[in-house]
């Protein structure tokens, strides 16, 4: 039991992809503008990487060794392009914003990572939970930044108005550097620093 | 680690592809029925929008709608329609690739940096009787990063801009994205597209129009931010609403419009 809760647990935050790992980061900068976006982009990646690490364990004992990075990429990219179709037929306004980021769910680096790290070698059921555990660590990053960019750029959360706008007569004059790529590198930044204030044992030794 | 031999290593790799496309294939080839209404409700909701029948945001019984709006092919060279070719059976943007079906644009006129385009194109009209109450011309060219594919809607005199707005970009969102804005959209109706000799005006300045200006029914101000994006937008209306574009089929309407 105490290997399921470590696997589900782990990667939220002591082990968190973004934060401890920086992989995924790409992601994190292009989609996290809008909330709804976002929380589409973290559904996406849970099933992939739950999928991914499901089917690689459940052959882990067939790979040949020489052809496995090939035979994880095959299988995370078929998965990719489910969920591109799925999107593309029951949430087309949605797609339609996330456009080649959906596609770009195969380069990331966390799910390969850990199908290659954790489903090569453990049972079917520790490698779910180690899926899903690592798709909440990384959808908790996201969500946070992608309340940040959308509240503090564009004065709504999911589309509804929160703070009026002064260009809309409101009173809140918008943050463009929010809805700008590099603000969500700041914004991570931050959050990398928080949580290794509260968690010192992440900080790397000096070289 | 298993046992490697060349042959467990070809099986296993065929086995993995062949699982997996048939769950890619079945995906694509159930959901493509769906996938296509979607696009085709998208692109008719946008077209009422600018054809005024509904606003945006709103929740409306598309197809139904969509009766009200005439469609028709034309040829762009001479303006008249393309007789025995239905809307429905003609893609533009297929055209556009084909070159059979497609034009190159002299470079110093290709405004809009889309270097081929279809001899034919899909027009829309509404109409109050036998009379032309609006009609909408799909447009499009380069931004900065993304084609912006575009609507323009312009009133009976042929001249007046009645609505306009993209219905699919890849523009950076906040600052060229701003195309989408609301507000900055508003800012074209009313504008007058042509100068008296019925060639395009209309452009987008940099910072705000001088409303007493003699220009001013010409002008749109330009987006902060986005100066690449706003420059593609004035080139790619101004190529379109120009001879090469949609003129010779504007030039047909205004006629038509004096003898009736």
């Amino acid at each position: 039991m105490g290997r399921a809760r470590e696997a589900l647990c782990d990667p939220i935050f002591k082990n968190n992809p973004i934060a401890v790992g920086v992989l995924g980061i790409c992601s994190a900068l292009a989609v996290t503008t809008k909330l709804e976006t976002t929380v589409t982009m973290c559904l996406a990646v849970l099933f992939v990487i739950t999928f991914s690490n499901l089917s690689v364990s459940l052959i882990r004992n067939h790979i040949p060794s020489s052809i496995r990075m090939i035979v994880q990429m095959t299988i995370i990219a078929s998965l990719v392009i489910l969920v591109d179709q799925f999107l593309k037929a029951y949430a087309y306004e949605i797609s339609k914003q996330l456009s080649v980021f959906v596609g770009l769910i195969i380069t990331n680096c966390i799910i390969m990572g850990r199908a290659e790290a954790f489903a090569m070698k453990n049972g079917v059921a520790l490698s779910v939970l180690d899926g899903i555990g690592n798709a909440i660590g990384y959808s908790l990053v996201l969500l946070a930044v992608g309340i940040v960019r959308e509240l503090f750029g564009s004065g709504r959360l999911l589309g509804y108005e929160l703070l009026p706008l002064t260009t809309n007569g409101g009173w809140y004059p918008a943050n463009g550097l929010l809805l700008l790529s590099p603000s969500a590198f700041f914004l991570i930044g931050l959050f990398i620093w928080a949580l290794r204030t509260w968690k010192p044992e992440q900080v790397e030794r000096d070289h | 680690m298993p046992e490697e031999t060349i042959a467990k290593t070809i099986s296993v790799a065929a086995g993995v592809c062949v699982v997996c496309s048939i769950f890619v294939s079945t995906a694509a080839v159930c959901l493509k029925p769906i996938q296509a209404t979607n696009k085709t409700l998208d692109m008719r909701k946008n077209i009422l929008i600018a054809a005024g029948i509904i606003s945006e945001g709103q929740k409306a019984n598309v197809d139904e709608l969509f009766k009200r709006v005439n469609a028709e092919v034309i040829d762009l060279a001479t303006g008249e329609p393309v007789e025995g070719l239905r809307p429905e059976d003609f893609d533009p943007r297929k055209a556009a690739r084909d070159p059979k079906q497609s034009i190159a644009i002299p470079p110093d006129e290709d405004l809009a940096g889309i270097k081929r385009r279809s001899k034919y194109r899909i027009v829309y009209f509404i109409k109050d009787g036998e009379r032309i109450k609006r009609v909408i011309l799909p447009v499009y060219g380069k931004g900065l990063w993304s084609t912006m594919y575009g609507l323009v809607a312009l009133g009976a005199d042929m001249d007046t801009i009645e609505s306009f707005g993209f219905y699919e970009h890849g523009e950076t969102p906040g600052l060229g994205g701003e195309v989408d804005n609301p507000r900055w959209k508003a800012q074209w109706v009313g504008k007058k597209a042509f100068d008296k000799n019925w060639k395009p005006k209309i452009r987008v300045i940099k910072g705000t129009v001088v409303s007493d200006s003699p220009d001013a029914a010409y002008e749109v101000d330009g987006l902060s931010g986005a100066t690449l994006t706003a420059r593609g937008v004035m080139n790619l209306v101004q190529f379109w609403l120009g001879d090469e574009g949609y003129g010779p089929f504007l030039a047909r309407l205004r006629a038509g419009a004096d003898h009736g």
